[in-house]
């Protein structure tokens, strides 16, 4: 018996990671947000699209004009924000998740062929990656909603397609330290096809860069997501999401400044929780890295 | 060094042609049909339908019309926009200027306070100040800029009413165009005459927040980096040799260190302009700078797609190019990288 496998992977993970006191706290903001984000309707005290005429442009309850029915206040056509909020991480978490995935899966793919095969899919690969690199991710983003048309689902889309380059990049550049290694020429001459090397061999050693990659991906996904609703390109009203939120208030940020400074808050504290904990998990999972910006 | 620079330019030609042909390709499958868009009511008569198509270019196949646009894009012509009528490249650099201007005053704060800050916290390593800036790094890392804007507009226009809230300069001022930047065109002898300083004054008060906007980024990237750098370079044995040497520790960390430790921060500081432009787009939309972030989401609103192709293509092109710089750069002032 090897004296590492003694508490298992797992445990030698988290005794690393639980060290990294701003880690932790990440991770306590992405559950939090999570929770609210599964079982909003039952936290939301009201229903998010419900208008609620009599008050309209309510302050949060601990300023005085307040009502504390209305703990966080309500908007301009007198939608309960707490309520919004809260339905709006279902929103955030959900285009996270889609957008992580969908660029993920991609540029896995992507970026296991190109490092294991090298040659001409290796030239062309990297070269779409290049171009794609060449615009700026928002621009980018903000050109192809253009073409699908504005909504929440070619946003998510969009948003994958701009950040497909940096997982092709980690997982190839991964691939070209593995491939080299015994284990794989062992694969392969044990019979295995290339597919079977690629996918059950060399993948899992790629693992830990690409879930460092994953997580950072939640907050750049989300962030952009935000900026293409605050655009007017993401998500359409009355959908309860955070960007759209900030957009729609901006008329209002003299006379009722929480409907700015409230869904904004959100945006930063998620997407601060996801780079606490990618940070976290990078020095944990790959030591090599540690203290990189 | 010349060839090193040449071959790294000839690498970027099939990246560029990518570009083209992404910039190109792209705006066409924008719903919503141009000839019509330029007719506007008037597109119903067929004929006169036809001769608009024929006038743009746009019966012929698609391939014919790329390599028609790019044979003029390559003498700097990208066709004119639909909406001004005026060409793509006066429109971009017109306003090309504002942005830059505003890409230069962000990256200025970026560095003059992210890099001591990254300093600061290298030396007091694992103290309070190290965590509280680099938390504080990473919050404005995490920062969604156009929020952030909001938020110093609430605060230093709304609140205390120290900032105008959009715009480059009063209207009560009219600054002839000479540079094409505004904190030096205010500064001209005839302005001074006739106006004193106040314009300039007026210019710098309009540039305060979208300023600090963008460069809030960049500054977070700054000072991790520098922080990091500093750490490594710290380690070094020329330092411990330095400190026994008996040299005081401010000239070990400004003389010794930082020269070295700021080889990788150049780079990055290179690499930040492609940032800088995705925080024009953000930032000029929400303070109504007049630049060319404003201009391209405009003009995507508007479907005018010389204008987006042109725009892209302009800042691919620059994105690429200074990249390749900031390479060339990296190896030339880092001597073990020379060949």
């Amino acid at each position: 018996m090897s004296v590492y496998r003694e508490h298992g992977l797992f445990y030698e993970f988290w005794r690393q990671f639980k060290k990294n006191k701003g880690a932790l706290f990440g991770m306590s903001l992405i559950v939090v947000f999570v929770i609210l984000a599964i079982a909003a309707p039952f936290f939301a005290p009201h229903n998010p699209s419900q208008l609620f005429a009599d008050y309209l442009r309510l302050p949060p309850a601990w300023i005085e004009a307040g009502n504390s029915t209305y703990p966080l206040g309500t908007d301009d056509v007198g939608r309960d924000i707490l309520s919004r909020l809260i339905h709006g991480a279902r929103i955030s978490m959900s285009i996270g998740l889609s957008v992580v995935f969908l660029a993920m899966s991609v540029g896995t793919v992507l970026g296991l062929f190109a490092g294991y095969y090298g040659g001409w899919i290796d030239k062309i690969v990297m070269r779409i990656t290049d171009i794609i690199m060449a615009l700026p991710s928002i621009l980018l983003a903000i050109v192809v909603v253009s073409v699908l048309g504005p909504g929440l689902r070619n946003a998510v889309i969009a948003v994958a397609i701009v950040a497909i380059p940096s997982f092709t990049r980690i997982v190839r550049a991964s691939v070209l330290a593995e491939k080299e290694k015994e284990y794989v020429q062992a694969s392969r001459s044990l019979g295995a096809s290339s597919l079977r090397t690629m996918f059950k061999e060399v993948l899992p050693n790629c693992m830990a860069p690409l879930i460092v990659q994953a997580t950072l991906g939640f907050s750049d996904g989300i962030l952009n997501a935000a900026a293409l609703g605050f655009l007017g390109l993401g998500a359409q009203p009355p959908t309860p999401e955070w960007g759209i939120m900030l957009a729609d208030s901006r008329a209002f940020i003299e006379s009722s400044p929480w409907m700015v400074t409230l869904p904004g808050l959100c945006i930063l504290v998620v997407v601060l929780g996801f780079n606490l904990f990618g940070d976290g998990l990078r020095d944990a999972l790959d030591p090599r890295l540690k203290g990189r910006g | 060094m010349l060839k090193v620079f040449l071959q790294k330019m000839t690498h970027l030609i099939p990246t560029l042609v990518g570009v083209s042909i992404l910039a190109f390709v792209l705006p066409r499958m924008v719903p919503g049909d141009p000839v019509m868009l330029l007719l506007g009511e008037r597109g119903a008569d067929p004929k006169v339908y036809q001769e608009m198509q024929a006038a743009l270019g746009l019966d012929q196949p698609m391939y014919k019309q790329y390599f028609t646009f790019m044979k003029s894009a390559v003498t700097g012509d990208m066709g004119n926009s639909i909406i001004s009528k005026r060409t793509v490249t006066s429109e971009f650099f017109d306003r090309f200027p504002a942005t830059l201007e505003l890409g230069m005053a962000a990256l200025a704060f970026a560095f003059t306070v992210g890099i001591p800050f990254g300093i600061f916290a290298a030396v007091r390593r694992n103290s309070f100040w190290d965590y509280l800036l680099m938390g504080g790094s990473l919050l404005g890392y995490s920062m969604p800029i156009f929020w952030w804007g909001l938020i110093l507009i609430l605060v230093f226009s709304v609140s205390l009413g120290w900032t105008p809230v959009s715009g480059r300069m009063s209207v009560m001022y009219d600054i002839e165009s000479w540079t094409g930047f505004m904190l030096i065109d205010t500064l001209q002898s005839s302005v001074i005459k006739e106006e004193g300083f106040a314009p300039f004054i007026s210019a710098v008060k309009h540039m305060f927040l979208p300023a600090i906007a963008m460069g809030t980024i960049p500054l977070a990237v700054m000072a991790r980096m520098t922080r990091s750098s500093m750490l490594e370079v710290l380690g070094e044995d020329y330092i411990r040799t330095a400190k026994a040497k008996g040299a005081s520790p401010y000239i070990v960390v400004w003389h010794h260190a930082l020269r070295n430790a700021l080889i990788p921060i150049v780079t990055v500081a290179g690499l930040m302009f492609g940032s800088i432009i995705t925080g024009a787009i953000l930032t000029e939309t929400i303070f109504s700078w007049p630049g060319i972030g404003k201009w391209l989401v405009a003009s995507i609103n508007a479907r005018d797609y010389p204008v987006i192709q042109g725009g892209v293509l302009f800042i691919a092109t620059m994105i690429v190019v200074i990249n390749a710089v900031v390479d060339v750069i990296y190896i030339w002032v880092n001597p073990k990288l020379r060949s």
